[in-house]
C-alpha cells in the first residue's frame, strides 16, 4: 500500500493502449521488478505473470511487505528458475496495487483517485500492457514465460497474441476460460467487499479508508479454494486453537478459523479492494476462445513457443481436465507441447510452495529449453 | 520390460521412418527411443507416457511429451496428426488392445508396433518342457506381476491384422543382432525364431 515510501520500479507507458472495453488509458505507470542479470546475447530472459494478489516481487524480500517474494520457493540463486543463470521480470498488472495503474491512482480527468470510474480491464489488456516493458528492455524474445493460475491465464493470452515473443511457455494450474465454479468463487469475493459499508460503491478511496472486513472475507473464500479437501484435513483437522476445550463463543475455536482470519486480515493490509473487484472481473471476462473465430485451436495456430503445461491432482479450482483441454488445442493446432500432472495433496497452493516434483519438472524443462534456445540463436 | 529393449529394434524402427516426419511414440517411457530418433533422423517426435518419474526424464532431456494414458487418452490427438506412431513392446499390457490399435490407426498414417514374439521358440520350449510360464530376457516378469495382459505371436498379429482388414506393409523379425523380413512363406519359421517381431501398418 506504500509504494511511495520505497523504491519501485517503474516505466512511464505513454502509447496509448485501446482496452477491451472500450475506453483508452496512456502515460500510465508499469511497476516491475527484476532479478538476475541479462546476458548480452538476451538469451536468458524469463517473463513471470502474477496471479490474483501477487505482485511483481517474485524472489528476494518483498520491500512494501517485508517478507519473502511470493514465488520465493521457486525463483532465486540455485532455485528452479535460477536467477544466477536467468534474468527474470516481473511486472505489476494494470488494475493492481503495487505501482501499475490501478483504482487507487489519480483520474486525472477528475483529480481524485479513480475508484469505480477505473475501466474496467481484461486479461488481454493485462499482457498488452506488459509488452512496453519488454521493448523498454531491449528483449525482443524471451528464453521463457511463465505464470500459476491468473499467471497462467496471462501467459496463454500472451502466447496468442503475440505467437513468436518467446522461445517456450510453462503455464501452470490454469485456464483457457474462467469457469463457472471459478466466476462463482470470485463473485463470492466481490459480494464480501460490497457488502461492507466501507466500501462504499468504491469511494473509500477518497477518505483514506479500506473496506478491511469485506476484504478479509474475499481473502477467506480464496484461501479455501486454494487448499484441497485432504490437504485441509490434514493441516487443521478439528484441532482446536491453543484452547483445551470449545468455549462455546463465535471466538475462532479452531484452528482453520484461526488461519483464515489470519490470511484475511494480514491480506488487507498489502492490498486493495477496488483491485481485487477488478482484476477478479478481468479473470471472469478471460476466454480465449471466444476471442478467436474457430475457438482455442485457433488461438494457438501459429504458435512458435514449446509448452509445458503443469496441473496438480489435488487442485479443484484449476483441474487437471481445464489444463488438459489447453493441452488438447495445443496439440490439435501443431504446436510443441509437454504436459504433467503432478500429484499432491496441497491443492491449487502448489504451485506456491514446495513441492519438489513440480519445481524439478520446471527446471528440468527451463535448463533444456535454455541449451535448445542458445542453438537455435547460434545458427 | 522397457530397460531391457533392444538397441536393434530401435534401429529397424529408425530405419522404418522417413525423414521430415511427424511421430508420435505411445508409451514411450523414459524418451530413450525419441533421443535415438532425434539424432538418427530429422524428424519431429513427441511421447506419451503414464508415469511421472518418466515423463519428468523426458522433459530433463527437452522431449515434448504428454503424460497420459493410451489407453484412455488417445482421443486427445486428432486424425491422422502424425505421420507415424509407434507403439514399441506395450500393445500386449493393454486391457483393450484393440481399441488402442484402431485408435493408433486413427491418430497416425501409419503404425510401427513392436512386440515380444510369445512364439519365440525359447518360450515355446519353456511351456513344453517345464511346464511353466515362459521367463526370458524379452519377457522378464512372472506370472502373477506380468503387465502383459494379453500376449501374442508374430503369426496371431499378422492373423489379427487379416481379419481386421489392416494393412499390413513390412514386418521385420528381431533375433538379438539380426533382423530378417517376414512374409506370409516364411511366417511359421520366423514365428519360431524370432525375439520380437515389428510390424509396419496401416
Amino acid at each position: 500500500m506504500n509504494d511511495k515510501l520505497v523504491d519501485i520500479k517503474k516505466i512511464n507507458v505513454s502509447k496509448p493502449l485501446k482496452l477491451d472495453c472500450g475506453k483508452t488509458i496512456k502515460d500510465f505507470p508499469l511497476a516491475y521488478e527484476t532479478y538476475g542479470k541479462l546476458s548480452n546475447n538476451k538469451d536468458n530472459a524469463i517473463l513471470v505473470f502474477h496471479a490474483l494478489t501477487g505482485d511483481q516481487f517474485v524472489s528476494e524480500v518483498n520491500p512494501v511487505t517485508k517478507k519473502e517474494g511470493w514465488w520465493i520457493t521457486a525463483v532465486g540463486p540455485g532455485k528452479a528458475i535460477d536467477t544466477n543463470k536467468y534474468f527474470v521480470i516481473c511486472a505489476n498488472v494494470i488494475g493492481g496495487c503495487m505501482g501499475s495503474l490501478g483504482p487507487r491512482d489519480l483520474n486525472p480527468e477528475t483529480k481524485q483517485p479513480y475508484g469505480l470510474d477505473f475501466p474496467v480491464i481484461t486479461i488481454k489488456d493485462i499482457v498488452r500492457a506488459q509488452e512496453s516493458l519488454l521493448e523498454h528492455l531491449g528483449i525482443k524474445k524471451l528464453l521463457c514465460a511463465t505464470g500459476g493460475s491468473m499467471g497462467g491465464m496471462q501467459l496463454l493470452q500472451f502466447c496468442a497474441t503475440f505467437p513468436d515473443k518467446t522461445f517456450s511457455a510453462i503455464p501452470i494450474a490454469c485456464s483457457s476460460s474462467h469457469s463457472a465454479q471459478n466466476i462463482a468463487l470470485n463473485e463470492l469475493a466481490r459480494q464480501a467487499i460490497m457488502a461492507d459499508p466501507v466500501w462504499d460503491k468504491g469511494k473509500y478511496v477518497l477518505k483514506n479508508l479500506q473496506p478491511k472486513n469485506g476484504l478479509a472475507v474475499a481473502r477467506m473464500v480464496g484461501h479455501i479454494s486454494y487448499l484441497s479437501e485432504k490437504g485441509m484435513q490434514e493441516k487443521f483437522g478439528r484441532k482446536l486453537q491453543e484452547k483445551a476445550d470449545y468455549e462455546f463463543s463465535f471466538d475462532a475455536d479452531f484452528q482453520v478459523e484461526s488461519y483464515l482470519r489470519h490470511q484475511g486480515y494480514a491480506f488487507v493490509e498489502r492490498f486493495d479492494a477496488n483491485s481485487i473487484l477488478y482484476i477478479t472481473r478481468a479473470m471472469d471476462y478471460f476466454d480465449l476462445s471466444k476471442q478467436f473465430k474457430g475457438g482455442l485451436i485457433e488461438a494457438f495456430r501459429n504458435q512458435k513457443a514449446k509448452f509445458l503445461i503443469i496441473s496438480f491432482s489435488s487442485d479443484w479450482l484449476y483441474t487437471t481436465k481445464e489444463n488438459k483441454d489447453i493441452v488438447i488445442a495445443l496439440n490439435a493446432s501443431g504446436a510443441d507441447v509437454s504436459y504433467s500432472e503432478i500429484t499432491t495433496d496441497k491443492g491449487h497452493d502448489s504451485f506456491l510452495i514446495d513441492e519438489p516434483e513440480f519445481l524439478k519438472t520446471m527446471k528440468g524443462f527451463i535448463d533444456s529449453m535454455y541449451e535448445k534456445f542458445k542453438n537455435e540463436k547460434r545458427i | 520390460m522397457k530397460n531391457l529393449k533392444m538397441k536393434k529394434e530401435f534401429k529397424v524402427i529408425s530405419d522404418l521412418l522417413p525423414n521430415n516426419t511427424r511421430v508420435l511414440d505411445v508409451g514411450c517411457g523414459d524418451g530413450s527411443l525419441m533421443s535415438f530418433l532425434e539424432k538418427e533422423k530429422n524428424i519431429e517426435v513427441r511421447g506419451l507416457e503414464l508415469n511421472q518419474d518418466k515423463v519428468q526424464q523426458c522433459i530433463h532431456k527437452g522431449l515434448p511429451v504428454i503424460q497420459g494414458n493410451a489407453e484412455t487418452e488417445l482421443h486427445q490427438f486428432p486424425n491422422q496428426s502424425f505421420d507415424y506412431v509407434v507403439l514399441s513392446q506395450t500393445l500386449q499390457a493393454f486391457y483393450d488392445p484393440e481399441k488402442v490399435l484402431k485408435d493408433l490407426l486413427r491418430v497416425g498414417k501409419s503404425v510401427i508396433i513392436s512386440i515380444p514374439n510369445f512364439g519365440f521358440w525359447k518360450v515355446r520350449a519353456n511351456l513344453l518342457f517345464f511346464g511353466k510360464m515362459p521367463v526370458t530376457k524379452t519377457l522378464p516378469n512372472t506370472w502373477y506381476n506380468t503387465p502383459n495382459l494379453h500376449m501374442c505371436t508374430i503369426k496371431d498379429l499378422f492373423d489379427f491384422c487379416d481379419e481386421k482388414n489392416i494393412k499390413i506393409k513390412k514386418v521385420v523379425g528381431v533375433n538379438e543382432d539380426k533382423t530378417s523380413l517376414i512374409k506370409k512363406s516364411n511366417l511359421e519359421v520366423k514365428n519360431l525364431f524370432s525375439k520380437l517381431g515389428i510390424f509396419l501398418i496401416g
